[in-house]
This record gives C-alpha cells, structure tokens and sequence, in this order.
C-alpha cells in the first residue's frame, strides 16, 4: 500500500456527528441496517447510506469492517518492533515492511536521540514470543543494513483501549 | 476461542471491508454462501463472545482532531499511579504498558494540535516524568488488520 496522505478539510456536518455518535459503538445487525439508524435518527435509509459512502470516500470513516480482537482469537503476544532505518531510505522501506501480510500497523515517528534512536514502528501479533521473534526476523531481512538497530516491545497489559470516542 | 470455518471465513473476508450497499449482511451472506439470518446471527455470537470488537465503521483519527502516541518511563513501583494518571487525562484511548525502560505507551487525542499540547504538557507535569512524544511522520499501513493464521491458532 502506497502511503497515505489525508484530506486537510472535510466537512462533517452536524448529522455526519449524530451519525458517528450512533454508530460508534457498531452497525445494528439487522437486515437492513440504514433504515434502523434512519429510524433512530429520523431520516430516511437512502440518506443514511448515502452519508456514509460519502463520509468513506472523504476518508472521514477509514472502513467498515467486522473487526476482531487478535487477542481474543488467541495473539496473546502483541509485539511493538522498533528499528533505525537509514533516514534516506525510510519511504521505500517503510512502504515494503507495511505490505507485509503479518504487520497490521506500520508508521514512521521522529528519534529523540539520545534517548531514543527508533525511526520505524511495525506492530506483530503472535501466539507465542518465538513467532513474533521469526516475524520479526523477516523484517530484519527486508531492511538488510539500513537497519542499525532494533528492539520488540512487548504488550504486558492493556491498561486503556477504546476506539475514537466523540462526546455527545 | 474455537471459531468454525464459516466464523474464520467471515472474519478473514470482512475484517478489513464490510460491502458498503443497501443490505449490508445479505451481500456478505452471497459471498459466504450461507444465509443472511446466519451472517447476522454469526456476528451477534462473535461480538458477544469478544471475539469481534465491533462490527462498524473505523473513524479516521486525523479527522476528528489531533491524536499523538507518547511514552514515559515509570519506576517500577509506581507504574499503576502512573496508569491510572494517564488513564485520567484528557482523550486518552489507548493505554499498553510494555517490557521496556520506556514501560507506559498511550494514544492521546484532541479536537486539534494546539490543545492536544497544552494536555500533554499538563500531564508531564504532573507525573513529574520526562515524555517521548512520538508523533506519525509516514503511515506505510494504518490499522488494517493482517492475515489471520487459523492453523497456528487452532
């Protein structure tokens, strides 16, 4: 995936808000999903489908997916891998580890040298500590010597984890 | 968690995108080749078993205002204070303490970059504790999910 660069404005309107405000916590399972929102929301289906599709190509809304819980499926080992690329060579770098099937997250961030020296984060998941240790050796074989150093940060405790959160 | 093939197949095909059309789950039930009352009532059981957090839409943070991850280094003794601090402030949504000198990692969001630091500075001082702010230069792959090894998990 190429990397991405956001829309600088977007309007969202004070329906697009009660929308999310509905909508954050999930879709209703039901057959048909807009209508109950419209119903909710005293608007029609057609409206709410359509301020949705809209919201998603303004990039507003990221995707609408089923999305799991890795842990719970039985990733009890989160793996934050941290590397220090070559500056010159990060972009290429960064886009190749990001297309990696087993990184869901990969960004780069600033150093605060001395304190910290990692420029490239790329999230791991595995059942054990060995399997995040062999996907990130992959990693290491991708970036070869632009990497000078790295280290994997792992998860002990999930202390906070919500989703993007408006306040009504 | 034992999930059935059919959970594994709709976990691995809608993970990422769900069809974004006037029936949502009857498409998803056509490409799954089951029926549109099993996809509904597969997810009910998978969200109420955890297994699927949510099945909606993924806000785009950017979007919604500023948002930055930030790390400190708590001693030891103190990392649950300290948590329970960065717990308190301000759009913090994320919070994993990790095995490392720097041991707390926290996402805090703001309607906008100025107050997002004003928060961040508030905090510091605080906790008394020196913090690696670490914003997003590059995203190269932004919370999509990844291939999910149904063999290594079984």
């Amino acid at each position: 995936m190429s990397t991405s660069t956001f829309p600088s404005e977007v309007t969202v309107t004070e329906f697009d808000r009660k929308l999310i405000l509905a909508t954050q916590a999930g879709l209703p399972l039901v057959s048909d999903p807009w209508e109950e929102l419209g119903r909710q929301l005293d608007m029609s289906a057609d409206e709410v489908l359509a301020r949705f599709q809209s919201m998603q190509e303004a990039g507003v809304i990221r995707r609408i997916a089923a999305v799991p819980d890795h842990y719970r499926l039985g990733y009890r080992y989160n793996g934050m891998t941290v590397w220090d690329v070559n500056d010159d060579r990060i972009t290429e770098l960064g886009a190749a580890i990001g297309e990696l099937p087993f990184v869901s997250h990969c960004y780069r961030r600033p150093r605060h040298l001395p304190y910290w020296s990692f420029n490239l984060f790329a999230m791991v998941h595995g059942t054990t500590r060995e399997e995040v240790e062999d996907k990130a050796a992959r990693i290491r074989g991708v970036l070869g010597d632009a990497s000078r150093q790295h280290t994997i940060l792992y998860s002990s405790a999930i202390l906070k984890k919500t989703g993007l959160r408006l306040r009504s | 968690m034992r999930l059935d093939h059919t959970d594994q197949q709709l976990i691995n095909h809608f993970q990422r995108h769900l069809p974004v059309c006037e029936r949502p789950y009857l498409e998803m039930s056509r490409q799954l080749g089951i029926s549109e009352k099993d996809v509904i009532e597969r997810l009910q059981s998978l969200q109420s078993r955890d297994v699927v957090g949510r099945v909606g839409p993924v806000f785009e943070h950017s979007q919604a205002g500023a948002s930055l991850l930030a790390a400190v280094a708590a001693p030891e003794e103190q990392i649950d204070l300290v948590a329970a601090r960065i717990n308190r402030a301000p759009g913090v949504n994320h919070n994993y303490a990790r095995e490392h000198t720097y041991n707390l990692w926290f996402v805090m969001t703001a309607p906008d970059n100025e107050s997002l630091e004003e928060h961040l500075d508030k905090l510091e001082q605080e906790l008394r504790l020196p913090m690696l702010r670490l914003p997003m230069i590059e995203g190269y792959h932004i919370d999509l999910g990844f291939d999910i090894d149904w063999g290594a998990l079984s």
